[in-house]
């Protein structure tokens, strides 16, 4: 099953790889890995999306909580969560291809943010798989480039990762 | 009044109340011994290789209740250091590892005995640090101390590049350390105990499994008490031998891989499992699947989270320092009126009994050619099961495990969970060094006394009179087992060719040499090598090239599906 794990950890040389370590070594996946610091500049928040059995979960957020470095582990997947990923796409635009990539972005709600006289740079937002579907609803043939951030995910309400 | 980085690392170990440091010099802790040296408080023992230098911390850490400490220098220093780092974080033991590093400015640069310490270690450490600010020094060396210390020990590194340690700051040792980020749990969950009591109390074939946790959490004298409250049956793992009395009737000897049969037995078909600061280990309960065949409830006492249900699913989980968990459940029990059910209790003991009479350990005592059971077994009788006995890896680590009867905790002293040859002579000279005036044997054999031989030097250095006892079958001996049992009797690789004089090398250290190839003259050897309270003695003992260790449970069977005598 597909989890998303947030972990909140000192922001601190090494601690990034202590957690991705822990996933090599014990042969846990990693879909996707996020970080960046929180508004308090000590601490990292990071998300995790990972894939496993119920067993398996439950030891990677014991074996993440073990982590020296790490504050706090909580798997947002237990219980109502928003996540977002972004995503920049470089895509041909010439010909009639022009009309059609600013209409399907618009449909997205993605914006262009930058333009040559041959291509666009979409700018989209969203769960992985509205991403997956605006890629499918393009022409393939067109895509020059695309970065994706992997997802970020916070609890609904008032669910909270703080110190 | 300002102080040098390297004065502060040793005013730190001061702070500490460090009596040994087990080290090797090199270029990157050149100022740090400097500092050594003009102080008295802490004593340096010279190892001859980095490896043997973290051993001997390790074995003295593991012969009392204190943190090793090491010190090695950068590169290859460190590299060596890392099968002695990895050995003591298999089996949790509470290490202070300071390694020099390259300066700061030079980290990066492929420098003269560089290599990315924090990075190499990482996998085989609790934590670890690169100090990069003289001012860090103290409250650095406060925490590894505190984190190997507490919670479930491990070793801890510090990486301190040289300029740092030329740096001035001014130094206060900090007096408390509190850290948002670790925080181990001491107490248990008190409606967890109140579970476990119950499910204790409804138990028809109860059995209690510990490990390397008890000693660790120094609780063997709360479970020494709680068994016999119960009046259950005990097992102890490898790591754990020396938790419960080997000589009381209730303890059924160690269990797993080579394991006695009774231990097995029950371990299989009991109904209720209380294990206690122990891991389910592969070694421990064989094939996973085979042992769910027997449906049974699982108590699990921890202090690691993680080590709960991480190989077996458990029925009350218990996270907490064992031995407070221990005393409070001992508290309920004899506040409780509900008792042990006596009648299926009989009907159980009656079961273990016969298991027992199967006599699992039993070997050729009249034959011509020395046993080396019978080697283990006088060296019992004759140190009156008081000594410190540390071993190598191998078959003679079994029989040691499995002849010598540890009545106390902390006297057994191997690699169980990483299994690394060589440790036994150097954990021998931090156990020596720690109980200067206790008898210590380093139970060995001819293949794994050779990986750290060139300790015998500083033994001799620091008169460290440790009796060797190398039970030198001329192979090396599970392997070979292995090979006879699993590969067709193909012995590869396995032979101990060109072996040394062993008698010969003892003395040209500076030791004394014997060499014993008849049964009879086991006893008196090891009477006289004993009588010899200065020396250090390495005893050769010619043994039974064929002798192989049982029972046995093979890779990939059951537990109860041993391989008997």
């Amino acid at each position: 099953m597909r989890h998303i794990v947030s972990i909140l950890l000192e922001n601190e040389a090494g601690a990034l790889s202590r957690v991705s370590g822990l996933f090599s070594a014990r042969g846990y996946n990693i879909e996707s890995l996020t970080v960046a610091p929180t508004e308090d500049a000590t601490l990292s928040r990071m998300t995790i999306v990972t894939t496993g059995s119920d067993e398996v979960i439950e030891q990677i957020t014991k074996q993440l909580n073990k982590l020296v470095d790490v504050v706090k582990v909580v798997d947002l997947s237990d219980g109502d969560h928003i996540e977002r990923e972004l995503m920049l796409v470089k895509v041909r635009a010439i010909g009639k291809d022009r009309e059609e990539m600013k209409r399907m972005a618009d449909i997205f709600r993605g914006r262009i943010i930058d333009v040559t006289d041959r291509d666009y740079t979409i700018e989209l937002t969203g769960t992985g798989s509205k991403l997956d579907a605006f890629l499918k609803a393009i022409d393939g043939s067109a895509i020059l480039e695309t970065v994706r951030t992997g997802a970020s995910g916070i609890g609904r309400g008032d669910r909270v990762l703080k110190v | 009044m300002q102080l040098s980085g390297a004065e502060i690392v040793i005013r730190c170990l001061q702070e500490e109340g460090v009596d040994y440091v087990f080290g090797y010099p090199g270029g990157a802790v050149l100022f740090l011994y400097d500092e050594l040296f003009k102080q008295d408080k802490v004593k340096h023992v010279l190892a001859r290789h980095e490896q043997g230098a973290v051993h001997a911390a390790d074995g003295y850490a593991r012969s009392t209740d204190k943190v090793g400490v090491a010190l090695v220098t950068s590169g290859p220093g460190v590299t060596n250091a890392v099968t002695g780092i990895a050995t003591a974080h298999m089996d949790s033991i509470p290490m202070v590892i300071i390694t020099g590093q390259v300066p700061t400015h030079a980290i990066g640069q492929d420098a003269f005995q560089e290599c990315d310490t924090v990075g190499i270690t990482r996998p085989c450490v609790k934590h670890n640090f690169l100090v990069k600010d003289v001012k860090d020094i103290a409250s650095t060396i406060k925490k590894a101390f505190f984190i190997a210390s507490t919670g479930r020990p491990g070793p801890v590194v510090v990486d301190i590049p040289k300029d740092i340690t030329t740096h001035k700051a001014d130094f206060e040792y900090p007096k408390t350390i509190a850290m948002r980020s670790y925080n181990p749990v001491t107490k248990g969950h008190a409606g967890q105990g109140k579970k476990a009591i119950q499910m204790l109390m409804g138990a028809k074939r109860p059995m209690i499994y510990t490990g390397g946790g008890i000693i660790l959490g120094e609780a063997a004298a709360e479970l020494t008490q709680l068994v016999r409250l119960l009046g259950f049956p005990c097992t102890n793992t490898l790591m754990g031998l020396g938790g419960y009395p080997a000589t009381d009737p209730q303890f059924l000897g160690m269990l797993g891989m080579h394991g006695t049969y009774e231990a097995n037995m029950a371990m299989q078909h009991c109904d209720v499992l209380l294990a206690i600061g122990a891991r389910f280990d592969d070694r421990v309960i064989g094939n996973p699947k085979h042992f769910f065949e027997e449906p049974r409830s699982i108590i699990h006492i921890d202090i690691d989270p993680s080590s709960i249900s991480k190989r077996v699913r458990v029925d009350v989980p218990i996270v907490g320092n064992v031995r407070e968990v221990l005393q409070d459940l001992i508290k309920q029990l004899q506040a409780g009126k509900v008792k042990p059910d006596q009648a299926a209790l009989k009907t159980w003991w009656t079961q273990i009994e016969l298991w027992r009479g199967r006599d699992c350990l039993k070997y050729d005592r009249s034959s011509a050619i020395i046993k080396p059971q019978y080697v283990v077994e006088k060296l019992y009788a004759i140190t009156k099961g008081e000594a410190f006995v540390t071993s190598d890896v191998g078959q003679h680590q079994m029989w040691a495990a499995q002849f010598y009867k540890f009545n106390k905790p902390r006297r057994w002293i191997n690699s169980g969970g990483l299994g690394t040859m060589g440790v036994g002579l150097p954990y021998a000279m931090g156990v020596q060094l720690a109980h200067p005036k206790a008898q210590v044997a380093c139970v060995t054999g001819e293949a794994s006394i050779q990986m750290c031989i060139q300790e015998l030097s500083t033994c001799k250095q620091y008169r460290l009179p440790i009796k060797i006892i190398n039970l030198n079958n001329r192979y090396m001996g599970m392997v070979r087992q292995w090979q006879e049992f699993f590969h067709g009797n193909r012995y590869a690789e396995s032979y101990m060719d060109a072996l040394p004089d062993f008698v010969k090398l003892a003395e040209s250290y500076g030791h004394v040499g014997m060499r014993i190839e008849k049964p009879a003259d086991v006893e008196p050897a090891l009477k006289e090598a004993f009588a010899r309270k200065k020396d250090l003695v390495f005893m050769d003992f010619i043994t039974d090239q064929t002798e192989n260790v049982f029972p046995m449970v093979p890779g990939g069977k059951g537990l109860s599906e041993m391989i008997l005598v």
